[in-house]
């Protein structure tokens, strides 16, 4: 399938997967994310429930300390 | 383009929330007041340390101050006229939610990356329309131009997203003093519109 991941275009093998998914295959390694599909925010309560479908907009942030 | 008169009409009536009033916030504030900004909103628990001085707005005698209070006293030596807003205090989502609601934008300024978690999610939450400028990735120094902003929807988040303060990289004026700068740039450019967009002799 074919989504836009932080406004790039990314073709994945699989047809539907959780965000937790995701974060694996793409090696997310940051501790601390702010995630939205398609403008909606997904909590981390939601990772492993919130899916992830073809033509989907996901944003990922991440944050590090200091300030 | 505006006239320095009508960027200041512009952005008086305008609000500004920001969260935390350290090296990001303290900075970001000063910024903001000396363009023209007078409505804003601060909040932080913490008091004036020494080891502040190295990228805070602060002075050596407002150390053991309460930080809202000491930027406060320094705000008004710029600009007397300025209505301030302030809360001494720690930032939970529910103070989050009651004080910042009506702001036209907000900064986040805190140093913990869980609480820079807990606002976004907090604001976008319940405050999707409003606008966010983030600070992420401002330790050590040099690398100028590894910082950036990265925009995600109305979320704009200012660092090199990399560079996280430790032990053996510390925050530094100059380069948090760049993020602070990027994010009160960010924040007037919100609230007057993009500079291009003015007239054709910019090009």
């Amino acid at each position: 399938m074919e989504i836009t991941l932080n406004n790039r275009t990314e073709f994945l093998d699989l047809d539907n997967l959780t965000v937790n998914e995701l974060l694996k295959v793409k090696n997310f390694t940051f501790k601390m994310l702010v995630i939205k599909i398609n403008g909606r925010l997904i909590k981390k309560d939601q990772y492993n429930d919130a899916h992830i479908k073809d033509g989907d907009n996901v944003m990922v942030m991440h944050l590090i300390s200091g300030g | 383009m505006m006239t320095y008169k009508e960027i200041r009409e512009k952005l008086q009536n305008k609000k500004v929330g920001i969260a935390g009033v350290g090296g990001l916030g303290s900075n970001c504030a000063v910024s903001l007041v000396r363009v023209g900004v007078r409505r804003l909103v601060l909040a932080d628990f913490d008091i004036v340390d020494e080891s502040n001085l190295n990228r805070q707005f602060y002075f050596y005698d407002q150390i053991g101050m309460k930080k809202v209070k000491a930027l406060a006293d320094n705000l008004y030596r710029i600009n007397p006229y300025l209505e301030l807003t302030i809360f001494d205090k720690k930032l939970t989502p529910v103070e989050l939610l009651a004080n910042y609601s009506d702001c036209d934008v907000m900064i986040e300024a805190f140093d913990d990356s869980r609480e820079k978690q807990m606002l976004i999610e907090t604001m976008q939450d319940k405050f999707p329309n409003m606008p966010l400028i983030v600070g992420s990735g401002m330790a050590g120094w040099g690398e100028s131009n590894d910082i950036k902003i990265t925009k995600y929807d109305n979320i704009y988040i200012c660092g090199d997203s990399i560079s996280e303060v430790s032990e053996e990289l510390p925050p530094l004026g100059p380069r948090v003093g760049i993020v602070a700068n990027m994010q009160a740039n960010q924040a007037i450019e919100l609230l007057l519109g993009k500079m291009n967009e003015y007239g054709d002799n910019f090009k």
